[in-house]
């Protein structure tokens, strides 16, 4: 029996050839990033691992997986074990033991959806893993409606999204669907405007702006609302998100409810058209606009503008107060929210005299029904500890922290999944 | 002896070749199917870009696309063409002319996202600078007509510009090279100065892979997405001035396909079928000129 011990970037594998049987091999001893797991021998039959179905392979799912595996290891340049010593059968076994190796031994949750939440879910994910290390949590930030579709073709364990579900889209979902908020924005007005450290902006203001009716700095509608400040002869340089973006959705969706010309002309949706202005390829490319023109201003995240150290507008809420954008605020604004029984609802135009009028909550998405118990209960304990720990770290990331009263919501919510 | 396993191999892999471009085009037509059925040819002459009113056509970007990457050629092809003719001629001793066209055609090895912010951060200032002057002294002029804008149609051009300077420079260098070494000793033995040889005599005769080469470098230009997606400000209205926002038809498909649904995806899918067909059409030009001139200049080689 030889014994062939080969090193990749994610681990050590021994693959044993079983002198009898040819085309048989053992493959133990998997662990990633060069730590040893304690072994657990499977036979891995090459007919199954380029995808056949055998009745005696339990771990590999299906050829995608491999191929994937195979493909990405191509992809980072980590070089396929010591080829002039191996049987080329053996690599197939590799690929598989990876996989079998990975997937016996940690509980992996694959999750993809909206681009806005992930630094904090990948960090939950992170942060999780250090809690507990058997289970490993992959999020990928493929955008909402991508992830609305992976979640409902089935191919993640959870989804993400900033706009939710819809009837229509949760219909399709023949497991049943329940949505969790996980955290939540706040959209800021961010403005570049040399000496003018202080903004409010009324509401007739920030309509105007983007409808391209007001298109000075100095205008009486933009004045009016700042006694005393030094507003310059500039023309306002509109900067708008050209992807499509939930955050483009929440936004519009306020400045819809708020002015009824903006709702006709302009309306409300992930990507829309807007009379005036540039579009910024995403958060990033919007914040480079409005840093590097004197006279812009622009629709992004808090935690960009708070990060890349802009000025932010205070808006007129629906009271009549000008609220500035941050954590209280944002807070005042989710704790007003009476949540329905499917916890899906915007904070459209918030009432109360404290609350900051643009924010949005963002969810997860998960099945009513599992099949497999032992995912069911890591993916369980993973979005607890969001709800729970994982709310310390939204802060610093510039995201707002869901009140407690949302978190036992949610929690319930989670407790109806099986 | 058994079948030849070479020859089937590269069978297999020219049929395979073939028929992923055909799966490709399969792919995008059927998924372009109810935006083509829908729209129809309108699509193409229609400039409202409204995706929450399902309403859709694709002239401004037509337009962009066109205009971009024929600005693009426009700087490329003399900076190119004279850096080629300097790189083959024996100006600078031959260590050199090597060192400068390495560094040449390293540019073509800078990932598309690194134009992309080296464009945001160094090309949109010195843009916003000029398209501030050219709007207070030419803006008569409706291609500066104001008000200037960094991310701007000009910013997009220029970076386009540079990435396609490679294709351009090493397609047409090679072509000069290849120039017969008797051609050009014959025109210096009939008393030709180094320009009336170069002018006269090997630019005609490189003529074709020139052509090759600008025709590559053009088709480059239009596929572009990235770096074009970060600066050309992704707007959909039409405006004469170079100055003002555009977009491109792979800057649309790039910025919008993750988060579409429905129609918009039918729609941008048609979009992607005219890029392929626009490419297509070029590579065709490319193909029909380059073989007019290699015929015309024959006779010289």
């Amino acid at each position: 029996m030889s014994e062939r011990r080969c090193e990749m970037s994610m681990g050590m594998i021994f693959v044993r050839k079983v002198p009898i049987l040819n085309n048989i091999f053992i493959a133990h001893q998997v662990g990633i990033a060069g730590t040893p797991i304690a072994s657990k021998n499977r036979r891995l039959f090459p007919a199954q691992l380029v995808g056949w179905k055998s009745p005696l392979c339990v771990d590999c799912d299906n050829f995608v997986t491999i191929m994937s595996l195979a493909v990405r290891n191509v992809w980072y340049g980590i070089p396929f074990p010591t080829i002039k010593t191996m049987k080329p059968l053996s690599f197939f076994a590799i690929g598989a033991a990876l996989l079998a190796g990975t997937s016996a031994n940690a509980q992996q949750l694959s999750g993809a959806g909206a681009t806005f939440p992930a630094p904090l879910y990948q960090r939950w994910g992170v942060e999780y893993n250090k809690v507990n290390p058997a289970v490993q949590v992959n999020y990928q930030s493929v955008g909402s409606g991508a992830g609305v579709k992976n979640f409902t073709a089935g191919v993640v364990d959870f989804g993400a999204s900033d706009a939710a579900m819809s009837d229509t889209e949760i219909a399709k979902v023949s497991k049943g669907v329940v949505l969790i908020p996980a955290t939540a924005g706040e959209i800021v007005f961010a403005y570049n405007l040399p000496g003018v450290d202080k903004l409010n902006l009324s509401r007739e203001a920030m309509a105007g702006i983007y409808l391209g009716t007001i298109a000075k700095w100095n205008d009486p509608a933009i004045a009016k609302a700042n006694p005393g400040a030094k507003l310059p002869d500039l023309p306002i340089q509109v900067a708008y998100r050209s992807d499509g973006s939930g955050t483009t959705y929440v936004f519009t969706q306020h400045l819809s409810a708020i002015s009824k010309d903006f709702d006709e002309k302009i309306g409300t949706d992930k990507s829309v058209t807007f009379p005036v202005g540039v579009g910024g390829k995403g958060n990033e490319g919007v914040t480079a606009l409005v840093k590097q023109s004197p006279g812009a201003v622009g629709y992004v995240e808090y935690g960009y503008a708070k990060g890349n150290g802009l000025a932010m507008a205070s808006l007129e809420n629906k009271s009549g107060k000008f609220i500035a954008p941050g954590e209280e605020s944002g807070a005042s604004t989710l704790a007003n929210v009476k949540l329905p029984e499917n916890l899906r609802i915007w904070p459209v135009d918030p009432e109360g005299d404290t609350d900051y009028p643009i924010a949005s909550f963002t969810w997860l998405l998960l099945y009513k029904k599992y099949d497999d118990a032992a995912k069911l209960k890591a993916l369980k304990e993973f979005v607890t500890y969001g709800l729970t720990t994982g709310q310390g770290f939204a802060s610093e990331l510039g995201y707002i922290p869901l009140p407690a009263p949302v978190v036992e919501k949610a929690k319930a919510a989670l407790a109806t999944v099986q | 002896m058994g079948p030849d396993f070479f020859r089937v191999l590269c069978w297999v892999a020219s049929a395979a070749a073939v028929a992923t471009l055909g799966l490709i085009v399969y792919e995008i037509v059927s998924g372009a199917w109810p935006a083509i059925q829908k729209f129809g040819l309108g699509f193409l002459g229609s400039s409202s870009w409204v995706p929450n009113r399902e309403n859709f056509g694709v002239f401004p970007f037509i337009v962009g696309t066109a205009v971009s990457s024929l600005i693009a050629i426009l700087f490329a092809f003399p900076l190119g063409l004279a850096i080629a003719i300097f790189l083959s001629e024996n100006f600078l001793a031959l260590p050199v002319r090597q060192a400068i066209r390495f560094v040449v055609e390293m540019l073509a090895a800078i990932p598309s996202v690194v134009y992309g912010l080296w464009g945001i951060f160094v090309v949109i200032p010195l843009v916003k600078v000029f398209g501030t002057w050219a709007v207070a002294n030419l803006g008569s002029i409706p291609i500066f007509s104001g008000p200037a804008y960094g991310n701007s149609m000009l910013t997009a051009s220029i970076v386009l510009a540079l990435m396609i300077l490679p294709t351009m420079t090493a397609i047409s260098r090679s072509a000069l090279t290849a120039v017969p070494k008797t051609l050009r000793e014959g025109a210096y033995a009939l008393g030709a100065t180094r320009w009336e040889a170069i002018l006269g005599v090997i630019l005609p005769t490189a003529a074709p892979g020139i052509v090759a080469a600008t025709i590559l470098a053009l088709g480059r230009a239009m596929g572009e997405t990235m770096a074009v997606a970060m600066l050309i400000g992704n707007s959909s209205r039409l405006s004469w001035s170079l100055l003002s926002p555009g977009g491109t038809l792979a800057g649309l498909l790039a910025n919008q396909f993750g988060e579409a649904e429905g129609m918009q995806v039918s729609s941008l899918m048609y979009a992607a079928l005219i890029l392929v067909v626009i490419t297509l059409f070029v590579n065709l030009v490319g193909e029909a000129v380059l073989r007019y001139t290699q015929k015309q200049t024959a006779g010289i080689r």
